[in-house]
């Protein structure tokens, strides 16, 4: 971002210079350029009153530059610092992404300034939490916000809001589908309080070792000593960010994403995300084109790009990346000299009859070293095995430079003991894994066959989802206009009058308008009719509307 | 920069993907001698029975005196409980499902009752306050991004725990400048050495955000007095910074009337803009002995930070099963008291015992009443009063005493010559016979 700010500030300025003093963002500045121009004015006229206080300014700017080298982009008001952002993405609308630069120029003039000043408190808190302060709160967050005031439940509360936001498998009830055999041991103190390796025990990465290779239907045999758990996905990704970037570099990433790589890789780590369309004409595959032009253009504007980000199954549409694909990615990777972050939460939830989940794992096992240690793997026991409020998950590389450095990170993350023994005994059995996959399985197969048939009788399509818990949904029919402005409008309606929670596509930057991303493993197959008929109330509101 | 972006396919072999510094730096701090004797303990680790002659480990600030306590309360009140909750199973699948970074209204609740309990109700905690992270050392590393920028610096004050080198600064970016303390006056923070320390960060051209203390005092083993926190206080105030209070120790005092918490002072004070720069990070590692649980927090009076801290938690949660099973326990507070003041009694005798136990071995300890340690003088027995003086004795008493212990240049210490000696994390037993190995080495002639 502060590669273009000369270029757009002094233009800007150059624009301002009757005198008129810019907005907020050029004030200071103004301060001092227009009695410069007044005394300039006098000799050399209009020409000379424009260039000498433009060059200066340029100066200025590239001295100033110099000195907060180091410093990470803390002072910049940051939209994305929330796991999905509310305000409009740059790629959609440039005006936005001219008022964020021209804001970061006084801050960078007095350091007092560079802290935001809140209120009642005079001690400022950082450029990091200032991002979180400032920014408003997302659709992401308000409609999760709205689910917890007034939930859902078939008996209790059936007019309350279903919640088709956040991913979480809550109907796989393995706990009372024979917990006995699952879990058998009891809890010894002194065999678990004491302080272990923050990585995990070395039992919990052999079982999560064997979980994983039963996702993959055995294809792919996992090492334990190639896992690095820690306490989420958020951390896990979070670790890698920080380990294969440097603060200012960057993450290739198609788009529509997952939300929450805009907090998980950005936040704290000073990385940034070039988001790379895909779009619908292509069934939102990834184009390799594509993304060779935008890793050029991220090149030629200066930034180095690190890796590329990519999950399988898709979040948000579902898709399964196929043989090709992945070899295709390998290719890219190798000739770029980057890394490949393979999110592969949902690897043990393919619900398509016949659809095949390649890991990135499988494809690397043929490969040499210097390959396979660019790939690394991000599974989640929250999401296919449905207890996210246990907090394991795991980082699975070839490379031992990175999981030696993510060991040592786990110790700010780590997963509790109790919930390691827990786990060990639920998921050692693998009569019980195997058990446990194939009925989650069939499970979100049927749910997603109802609500494709249910959508489609509402005239609305949706991409062909084959793993994980969501649908991608086409609704760009129903928009008042075909902007971000139409895809919020009818967010709201749904919210509001259809009551019902799902997370627009600005929120997984997806380039076009009108695309919804619903998640189904919240539902049983008796919700989907009222989900239908929720959503049915809103086009026929919005029919009407336009 | 590094390797240029584009490689062509044939010449590939060569070119091995790189790293960020963050992941090559050696600011993790891990190759200190702070962790490098835990290394030869992992090697060869004493067992009474089978290795008597193996490293005995006093570099780890474990509890492990209270631990029948824990067990039998568990036992007794919830067999059950200690997998599914109260609820049994159908309890322990909502449990599972929970994922709130706000974490369990009722295990905030019990953490702010068991902080209270440890301060003698000198001061009142609101869990709506309670952010609650995996442990301490998460709980610091947030405080420290919400608190810092890169580059910025946290004042504190010499010794301190090894760990601050990685936890406060390798992912954050933010450094710390050294308050410099000494034994002239029992290692208390003095205002000219705060002032010091400020300047010389103010010279380098280093904002200073904050100052961080642990109290009681990691490694000294000793509390901070009253007016010394009153002067921390007016400090952090005129100088407009945060003062970040690590107490995880608090429940570790051995006699309750000698800790003041930050909290106490706070409670008295009215005025917003000074209350909302006092943040506690507190643990149930060290009080209650439950390291491997990960439980830990962040107190603020600032609700700016307890906003941030709270979202940026989601990278270090607490797991539900967790939370739920300690929730019960620590809103007991017939329990918790029980525990609190056993805990404490425990601590005092094996504290009396190695120190008096050094004292006959010629050995001088700085004065201390509190945590799971305590501060040796070995200064006398150094050949050059350096760090590689101090070193050369670690390395002797690691590899021929076969004890391990922390040597204060791991500390930061100004001073050579002190050593960090844990005594809570082994039974009486080993400890007598941690002691008899000093005698010998220090008077070969006593006989074994």
């Amino acid at each position: 971002m502060t590669r273009t700010e000369p270029n757009r500030s002094s233009k800007s300025d150059s624009e301002n210079s009757g005198g008129s003093g810019g907005g907020g963002g050029g004030t200071t500045a103004m301060r001092v350029i227009v009695p410069l121009q007044g005394v300039v004015q006098g000799r050399g006229g209009l020409f000379l009153g424009s260039v000498i206080p433009c060059a200066f300014f340029y100066f200025l700017q590239f001295y100033l530059k110099r000195n907060r080298k180091n410093e990470p982009d803390s002072g910049e008001p940051s939209p994305d610092s929330d796991p999905s952002s509310g305000s409009p993405d740059p790629t959609r609308s440039q005006s936005v992404g001219n008022l964020t630069e021209l804001a970061s120029l006084p801050r960078s003039l007095s350091r007092i300034l560079l802290s935001p000043r809140l209120s009642g408190g005079a001690v400022s808190v950082s450029g990091r939490a200032g991002c979180v302060l400032k920014g408003g709160d997302s659709p992401y967050h308000v409609g999760q916000k709205r689910v917890e005031e007034d939930p859902y439940d078939d008996s209790g509360n059936p007019d309350g809001v279903i919640e088709l936001g956040s991913a979480h498998n809550t109907k796989m009830d393995w706990v009372s589908e024979d917990p006995g055999e699952a879990i058998s041991d009891g809890l010894c103190m002194s065999g678990i309080a004491s302080y272990e390796p923050s990585h995990g025990l070395i039992e919990l990465k052999t079982a999560v070792a064997g979980f994983m290779s039963e996702a993959t239907k055995n294809s792919v045999s996992f090492d334990p000593t190639q896992l690095v758990l820690t306490s989420g996905a958020a951390s896990a990704i979070e670790i890698l960010s920080f380990c294969l970037a440097d603060s200012g570099n960057a993450f290739l990433v198609p788009t529509p994403c997952s939300p929450g790589y805009d907090r998980d890789v950005k936040w704290r780590t000073g990385v940034d995300l070039i988001h790379v369309p895909c779009r619908s004409a292509d069934n939102f595959n990834i184009s390799m084109l594509v993304l060779d032009r935008a890793f050029y253009q991220a090149k030629k504007r200066g930034v180095r790009i690190r890796g590329v980000i990519i999950s399988n199954p898709w979040n948000p549409t579902g898709t399964l990346l196929s043989r090709e694909n992945l070899y295709a990615l390998l290719d890219f990777a190798r000739e770029r000299n980057i890394h490949i972050i393979s999110n592969e939460v949902f690897a043990g939830s393919v619900h398509e009859e016949g659809g095949e989940f390649v890991s990135m794992a499988e494809v690397v096992d043929t490969e040499e070293n210097v390959d396979r240690e660019r790939v690394h793997i991000i599974y989640d026991l929250s999401k296919d095995l449905s207890f996210p409020g246990l907090r394991t998950a795991a980082i699975y590389s070839f490379n031992e430079s990175v999981l030696s450095a993510s060991r040592k990170l786990t110790t700010l993350s780590p997963v509790s003991s109790p919930t390691q023994h827990l786990l060990i005994s639920a998921i050692s059995s693998p009569k019980f894994v195997q058990r446990f996959l194939k009925t989650n399985r069939e499970r979100l197969m049927r749910v997603y066959a109802e609500l494709v048939k249910g959508l489609k009788e509402l005239g609305i399509e949706c991409t062909r989802s084959s793993g994980g818990f969501f649908c991608w949904v086409d609704m760009r029919g129903f928009m008042s206009s075909y902007s971000e402005k139409g895809e919020i409008e009818l967010w709201n309606k749904l919210l509001n009058i259809g009551k019902i929670n799902v997370i627009p596509g600005s929120c997984c930057h997806c380039i076009e308008p009108g695309w919804f991303r619903l998640c189904f493993s919240n539902l049983s197959e008796r919700d989907v009719p009222v989900v239908m008929n929720r959503i049915r109330k809103v086009c026929e509101t919005c029919k009407s509307q336009n | 920069m590094g390797l240029p972006l584009m490689m062509e396919r044939s010449s590939n072999n060569n070119n091995v993907v790189e790293l960020s510094r963050v992941a090559v730096s050696d600011t993790h701090g891990e190759d200190s001698p702070y962790f490098a004797g835990w290394k030869a303990y992992d090697e060869n680790p004493y067992e009474e029975s089978h290795n008597p002659s193996g490293v005995i480990q006093m570099g780890l600030a474990e509890n492990q005196v209270s631990f029948d306590l824990l067990e039998s309360y568990l036992e007794k009140k919830n067999p059950e409980g200690s997998m599914w909750g109260s609820k049994g199973a159908p309890g322990f699948r909502e449990n599972a499902l929970f994922q709130d970074y706000h974490g369990l209204k009722s295990f905030r609740q019990a953490m702010a009752s068991f902080m209270q309990q440890i301060r003698g109700g000198k001061a009142r905690f609101d869990p709506d306050r309670i952010v609650l992270t995996a442990g301490a050392t998460a709980a610091n590393e947030l405080l420290t991004f919400i608190l810092a920028d890169p580059n910025d610096a946290l004042l504190v004050p010499t010794p301190y725990y090894p760990g601050f080198d990685r936890d406060l600064r390798w992912r954050t970016g933010v450094r710390i400048v050294p308050i410099h303390c000494d034994s002239s006056n029992h290692f208390q923070i003095t205002p000219e050495a705060l002032e010091q320390a400020y300047q010389t960060a103010r010279d380098a051209n280093i904002r200073v955000r904050g100052v961080l203390i642990t109290n009681p005092s990691n490694p000294l083993g000793a509390t901070v007095q009253k007016k010394v926190l009153e002067d921390l206080l007016d400090f952090c105030v005129r100088k407009n910074i945060h003062l970040v209070s690590d107490e995880i120790y608090s429940g570790s005092v051995f006699h309750a009337s000698e800790f003041t918490s930050v909290a106490e002072i706070v409670e008295n004070i009215d005025d917003v803009s000074v209350k909302e720069r006092v943040h506690i990070v507190y643990s149930l590692s060290k009080d209650l002995g439950l390291p491997g649980f990960r439980v830990g927090t962040i107190y603020s009076y600032n609700d700016n930070v307890v906003r941030t801290a709270r979202r940026m938690s989601s990278f270090t949660l607490v797991s539900s099963q967790t939370q739920q099973l300690l929730a019960s326990m620590l809103s007991d507070e017939e329990f918790t008291e029980k525990y609190i003041r056993i805990n404490r009694e425990r601590l005092r005798r094996r504290y009396e015992t190695i120190v008096e136990g050094l004292k006959k071995a010629g050995i001088e300890c700085l004065k201390g009443n509190a945590g799971l340690f305590c501060w040796m003088n070995l200064g006398f027995l150094l050949d050059t009063k350096t760090k590689e003086g101090e070193l050369a004795l670690w390395d002797v008493i690691l590899k021929e005493l076969k004890l391990n212990i922390s040597p204060g240049s791991s500390c930061h210490c100004s001073e050579y010559g002190w050593f960090r000696v844990c005594f809570a994390n082994m039974s009486e037993k080993t400890l007598d016979i941690a002691l008899k190995r000093i005698h010998e080495f220090m008077d070969p002639t006593s006989g074994g």
